[in-house]
């Protein structure tokens, strides 16, 4: 094995994410501290946050704050604690941090997390999402409201026309909510710029990821595109976000220019499904790296919305392209066989050598059938895939030895592969 | 204690429960079998928790209850498609297809109950064609005056999916006719369960479940008289109430436990007065009215009339303030929180459940069970002990 050594890389980029998730916190706290203005607790998938901003609400998304506990090696008191009052090992590890943390005051160590003035439990997908916003919804007394979207389930892979008639009802009613919670009624002007300023993120976000099916891919599509996830849900649709990701497309244009890739050297490039092991990010990225493994795509990257594949926002229709996105593009609320063809065409059309599955224990909804979706790749589709395990937020789940050995069994597999194929070609020439 | 509290000396009549315990754990599924052979009907697995058999039945399949595998198929193939922090329900119901079980299902219903439940339907058709997938998205906004719409579209979208399958065609009277027969049915169940909440100890939770477990089995308007027949054979009994508390069971709305489990949890000292097994097929507090648009009627029924289900997320009302409530109608003792294992509505629900029960002073007993098990001393011996500190407090 060569190492491919990885490139220190601290672009411009890094730095105003940086910058703009600290102001971002700092207005958490502001309001945690009583600064009177209002903040909204709501989930990932699917995020209607435009109606937040237009209502200068405050999107507060518990799964953003305890990935980032996690990833500063402070989840597993906050598991504990909540493990203390009932909730099973078992239960989704995001939601126990989360408890544990409403527990310990909100206080983290980048922000104190305001108490929720109202709960937006956008049911995209997760069902977990719906226990954890009802008992959010018990700690806090603050007033809720399930948004219902209705999963992708036809045979033409589409929402019916009742379902977007649903969503749009519910999301006129979060309208009324909002102007109870706020006192201020909806101004529809500033809505539509909010919405054109996520349109417009969205294209940029879109042709970002469409970068990486150069080669190098210039940032892994993975580990990089977390960078890009935090802005892309807590300022969507704010002027700031819309900044950032200006400043991204250029930086990774620059990047594509040049040739620039993560890594010195790029040698697998591989598609990766699951969410990150959060409390173990770093050694888990060099297990790739050494490898000279660079994401080129990834389904966790489309978490909160999937705009790689043509979807964009609509200032003339706010309402039903904020429906759309909350049915349709995210891969949370598209069905499971929906998502092996999400990663057939990154494989295909991002000239993927392998697939790589991280199997999450807290989350079944990424990982229940995994196996198999690891079957169909390599069964159907003659795709070397691999499939591992670990958790999300728990750091006890996460066996560094093991999966060490198994992904270097892989990838030294792969190279074997390579070497066959390279010599039947030479002979076959 | 020196009680006697076995069970098999509390019946001496037989009671038709006893003549379905093996039938109702059969994966060869004698009812389904014999029902297709004496009507030419197939049947549609329907994957608890609750689905709306109405349309199926009317789609011309019998809807038949699809429990997994219980503790009778060995998982031999599925735990290499579903992960071993997956529940077993899921992997069963899919080594039942891998073991040919599914032959009598033509279609398999599928409900947004739960993450795992959801990609199962998804990984069920693809690896087996033969039964049509079926998916049905439960509303979870009760609040939203959009929601009654929503679902009975919901509902036409589902009938016509089923019919595409039989070719059938089905009218408004059809679907009331239906209506008509699992509102008999329904109604059997509930008086056998309001019978049970009185008399507990005249009406076994292990008949009751059997017979609860018969009727996801059988065509509604065949089991409606045996659960009629059965209630009336359990009225006649004599048995005076022994000296155990009242306990109400709560958790196991999927996954099924073992009915020897059951059994040995109510012979380990305790009267059963509430469970949630195989809720979905009883869910409703009331029939189904039968005037107006049969979806409509149906959609309704299970927003605003359905019990508390914990994959039901109704903001109106607190699930654990409502078991608390039906735990002080019927003057249980205590609550056992019996859950499958890995079941995150189930697991979830219990760190609301502990609390309020903690706040309202009624003593609770936690269990975690598998479909998969077969040895129950463990869990008898806390029942037996949980039960002696309530005795002798
Ligand atoms: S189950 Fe998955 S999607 Fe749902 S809350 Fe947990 S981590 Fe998020
Ligand atoms: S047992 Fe629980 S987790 Fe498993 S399928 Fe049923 S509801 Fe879902």
């Amino acid at each position: 094995m060569t190492a491919a050594v990885e490139i220190k890389y601290q672009g411009e980029l890094h730095l105003l994410q940086k910058e703009i998730m600290a102001k971002y916190y700092a207005e958490a706290t502001a309001i945690a501290e009583g600064n009177g203005k209002k903040a909204a607790h709501l989930l990932i998938a699917g995020n209607p946050v435009e109606l937040l901003r237009a209502f200068d609400v405050l999107p507060i998304y518990p799964e953003v704050n305890v990935l980032q506990i996690a990833v500063r090696k402070g989840s597993l008191p906050l598991i504990l604690k909540a493990e203390e009052l009932g909730y099973a090992t078992d239960n989704c590890a995001y939601v126990k941090a989360d408890i544990g943390l409403y527990h310990a005051g909100g206080v983290t160590p980048f922000a104190k997390i305001p108490k929720p003035d109202v709960l937006v439990c956008n049911y995209v997908g997760c069902n977990v999402y719906l226990n954890w916003f009802e008992h959010l919804a018990e700690l806090t007394h603050a007033p809720a409201m399930n948004i219902d979207i209705p999963f992708i389930r036809t045979p033409d892979g589409e929402p019916t026309e009742a379902d977007v008639r649903y969503v749009v009802k519910q999301l006129e009613e979060l309208i009324v909510l909002l102007e109870n919670v706020t006192g201020k009624s909806l101004d529809w002007t500033e809505f539509t710029k909010i919405v054109e300023r996520s349109a417009e993120t969205g294209r940029l976000w879109a042709e970002i990821k469409d970068m990486t099916k150069q080669r190098p891919a210039p940032y892994d599509a993975y580990f990089d595109s977390v960078t890009m996830m935090a802005p892309l849900y807590t300022l969507r649709g704010t002027e700031e976000g819309l900044r950032f990701f200006e400043v991204a497309h250029r930086e990774m244009s620059a990047r594509v220019r040049e040739g620039r890739g993560p890594l010195q050297e790029e040698r697998f490039r591989i598609v990766i499904e699951g969410p990150p092991p959060w409390p173990k990010l770093r050694v888990f990225r060099d297990m790739f790296s050494r490898w000279g493994a660079v994401a080129v795509a990834s389904t966790y990257s489309t978490v909160g919305g999937l705009w790689e594949f043509g979807f964009r926002h609509d200032p003339k229709h706010p309402l039903e392209s904020i429906a759309a996105h909350m049915l349709s593009y995210n891969v949370c609320n598209r069905n499971f066989l929906q998502r092996y063809e999400q990663i057939e065409r990154y494989v295909d059309e991002w000239s993927a050598d392998a697939v790589v599955i991280h199997s999450v224990k807290s989350c079944r909804l990424f990982s229940a059938g995994q196996g198999d979706m690891r079957e169909h790749f390599v069964r159907d589709r003659d795709v070397p895939t691999l499939l591992i395990e670990s958790d999300l937020e728990d750091p006890r789940y996460f066996s560094e030895a093991q999966l060490r050995n198994r992904i270097d069994a892989f990838f030294e597999a792969l190279e074997q592969r390579r070497i066959t194929a390279g010599r039947v070609a030479g002979g076959v020439a | 204690m020196s009680r006697d509290i076995g069970m098999t000396t509390t019946i001496e009549t037989p009671f038709p429960a006893a003549r379905y315990r093996d039938v109702v754990e059969d994966r060869d599924f004698p009812t389904v079998r014999d029902y297709a052979r004496r009507t030419g009907r197939a049947a549609a697995g329907c994957y608890p928790v609750y689905g709306p058999f109405e349309l199926v039945r009317a789609a011309g399949l019998l809807p038949v209850g699809l429990f997994g595998g219980g503790n009778r198929i060995e998982i031999a193939h599925a735990d290499s498609r579903f992960q071993s922090f997956i529940c077993s329900i899921v992997k069963s119901t899919m080594e039942l297809g891998f073991q040919e079980k599914l032959g009598p299902f033509k279609a398999l219903l599928f409900e947004s109950i739960c993450d795992p439940a959801r990609n199962l339907a998804s990984v069920m058709s693809r690896n087996f064609a033969d039964q049509k997938s079926v998916y049905v998205h439960l509303p979870q906004n009760m609040t939203s005056p959009a929601a009654v719409d929503y679902l009975a579209s919901e509902y036409r979208r589902v009938l016509a999916e089923l019919c595409a399958v039989t070719g059938a065609t089905v009218t408004a009277d059809d679907l009331r006719a239906n209506l008509r027969s699992y509102n008999a049915m329904r109604a059997a169940l509930r008086d056998l369960y309001a019978f049970r909440g009185r008399r507990p100890e005249s009406l076994l939770t292990g008949e009751l479940y059997t017979l609860t477990r018969l009727a996801t089995l059988m065509d509604p308007d065949e089991v409606t008289p045996i659960l009629r027949e059965s209630l009336a054979a359990a009225n006649e009994r004599e048995d005076r109430p022994k000296d155990r508390i009242r306990v109400v069971l709560i958790g196991a709305f999927c996954e099924q436990p073992p009915l020897e489990l059951v059994e040995s949890i109510e012979e380990s000292g305790c009267y059963i007065v509430d469970d949630d097994f195989m809720l979905g097929w009883r869910l409703f507090r009331r029939d189904v009215p039968l005037d107006g648009d049969p979806f409509v009627a149906l959609a309704r029924a299970y927003l605003d009339d359905s019990l508390h289900l914990s994959t039901k997320h109704d903001l109106r009302v607190p699930r654990a303030k409502a078991i608390v409530e039906s735990a002080r109608a019927l003057k249980a003792d205590a609550a056992i929180c019996l859950i499958a294992k890995f079941c995150e509505p189930g697991l979830f629900d219990y760190a609301l459940y502990r609390k309020a029960f903690d706040e309202n002073a009624i003593p609770h007993l936690y269990l975690e069970f598998e479909e998969k098990m077969w040895l129950y001393e463990k869990i008898r011996t806390e029942v037996e002990t949980f039960v002696e500190s309530m005795l002798f407090r």
